[in-house]
């Protein structure tokens, strides 16, 4: 089970692949759309990407509920808890 | 009323033997081949029948960023480095462009085969939450003309002219008739492909299209010898600024050269195989020399369709003979995928860009690999060094392209 600052630091890593963004502005308090401009197929790449690397499910229906980094990395660590 | 002139204000081209422009026309000039063995492990995997393939010499993951490779098949990705260079080649401006008179016509022969087929090993191995959104987008063939088009803000459509190997010169020619027809004033025009991979390396060696010098892979590629046996698959890109006259001239552009004439005919005669008489492709010729109104004595230089298979090679001398009649003797002849194999839908682009060269420089890229020439082929074709066109004068140079389908293409290129 990975901590916190691992999924943050593993979610930071699959945004920069995808988007080229600079991993150090992969923060909890960003948002996904507003403030790291990340379009819906890009999200569902890091989704499926996010599942891949941290062996949980992200049902389609909690992607909406995911609008920042923390609500992620909080699902995430919920997920594998 | 004259149709508008369309000229050639910028080339751009990633291939087997220069990942750009420049080191393209050189090591065309010089000879080389592109021709590598396959370090892949799905070689030996898969026990493919022919081992090796002219990769690019420039791999767009060295050029492009992580994420543009990443959401973008690598079919697409030769098409944007293409198109860039040649962009930044013809000095035009994105912020001073009408971009609803800019357009793209960029082919392809097979399309996104690589993501395609990596989505479907995933749905098998891994089912279908793994495989990406961005599949869709990446395998469509107009993926590249799609790409391209977002690159350059062209709002004036983005057409995918799909031919197998004539693709890419049908590009040129759906650029040509955008501009003539007003539709656009300039069109950025290539071919791109990316089929290195084992399913088509195999569905090609299994039609015995593809030579199998599996211990000599340099010298695999030679179209018109005795002993050719078959092509080999490249890969890369090829791309053109075309733009009528009156816009080049007004800007200051450096022209290249006219496009003087365009065809794309067809056989009707069988899927694969090209018509014996190399009738279609006489069509495609004479129809090319009548749209730009070029005589048989205008043509200086062929750059020939001449992949090495044993068949496909001796009709277009046919077809040839039929357009130029005697005046053939005089024309010289190359055979460039001798040096960078058939690079199937961009092959046309890359070999149209050489045209451009070859007129703009007055020299024609050499054709390697001719030990013993066919004797029924006697074409005058350029060996050892590269030809001297001649330095006075209108000249014009022919490119044709022939696909499976029986599709023929030919362009004429003249001097300005």
């Amino acid at each position: 089970m990975a901590s916190n600052e691992e999924i943050l630091a593993g979610l930071a890593e699959i945004v920069n692949s995808e988007t080229g963004l600079d991993e150090a502005d992969v923060q909890m308090d960003k948002s996904f759309t507003e403030d790291l401009d990340i379009d819906s197929i890009s999200m569902m790449t890091i989704v499926v990407e996010a599942e891949e690397k941290f062996e949980v499910k992200i049902p389609d229906e909690e992607v909406k509920n995911l609008k920042t980094v923390g609500d992620a990395v909080n699902f995430i660590a919920a997920a594998q808890a | 009323m004259m149709a508008r002139k369309v000229v050639i204000t910028g080339l751009g081209a990633t291939t087997p033997i220069g990942g750009d422009v420049p080191t393209l026309w050189a090591n065309a000039l010089k000879g080389v081949s592109g021709a590598v063995t396959l370090e892949d492990d799905w070689v030996k995997e898969y026990d493919l029948p022919v081992t090796f393939a002219a990769r690019a010499a420039v791999q767009p993951t060295e050029v492009l960023s992580r994420p543009e490779t990443k959401r973008m098949d690598p079919s697409t990705q030769f098409a944007v480095v293409a198109a860039r260079e040649a962009w930044a080649d013809s000095g035009l401006v994105k912020e001073e462009m009408d971009q609803n008179k800019l357009a793209v016509a960029f082919a392809t022969g097979i399309g996104g085969v690589w993501t395609l087929l990596n989505a479907w090993d995933t749905l098998r191995e891994k089912g279908p939450r793994r495989v990406l959104p961005m599949t869709v987008p990446m395998l469509m063939p107009n993926g590249p003309a799609a790409a391209v088009s977002l690159d350059l803000g062209a709002a004036g459509g983005a057409h995918t002219p799909v031919s197998a190997c004539a693709s890419g010169t049908e590009a040129m020619h759906v650029g040509l008739e955008l501009i003539r027809s007003g539709k656009a004033d300039v069109v950025m025009v290539g071919g791109a492909e990316a089929a290195i991979h084992p399913m088509p390396m195999a569905a090609f060696a299994s039609m015995h299209a593809l030579s199998r010098r599996n211990d000599d892979p340099t010298k695999a590629s030679r179209p018109y010898d005795t002993d050719r046996d078959g092509f080999v698959m490249g890969e890369g890109a090829g791309a053109l600024v075309l733009e009528a006259e009156e816009h080049a001239i007004a800007r200051g552009a450096r022209i290249y050269a006219e496009l003087a004439g365009s065809s794309v005919t067809s056989d009707a005669h069988h899927i694969t195989a090209p018509d014996p008489e190399g009738m279609g492709a006489t069509r495609a010729l004479k129809a090319a020399m009548f749209d730009g109104r070029i005589q048989p004595e205008d043509v200086v230089h062929v750059n020939a369709h001449a992949t090495s298979t044993p068949v496909g090679d001796k009709p277009e001398y046919a077809a040839l003979k039929n357009a130029l009649g005697d005046h053939l003797e005089n024309v010289w002849v190359s055979a460039t995928k001798s040096q960078m194999g058939h690079l199937l839908g961009a092959s046309g682009a890359v070999e149209s860009v050489l045209c451009a060269l070859a007129i703009y420089n007055r020299k024609a890229p050499v054709t390697i690999n001719l030990d013993n020439q066919d004797p029924e082929i006697p074409l005058k074709v350029v060996t050892g060094q590269p030809a001297q066109l001649p330095a006075e004068g209108s000249i014009v140079a022919l490119n044709n392209s022939f696909g499976f389908g029986g599709h023929n293409a030919v362009v004429a290129i003249r001097s300005v």
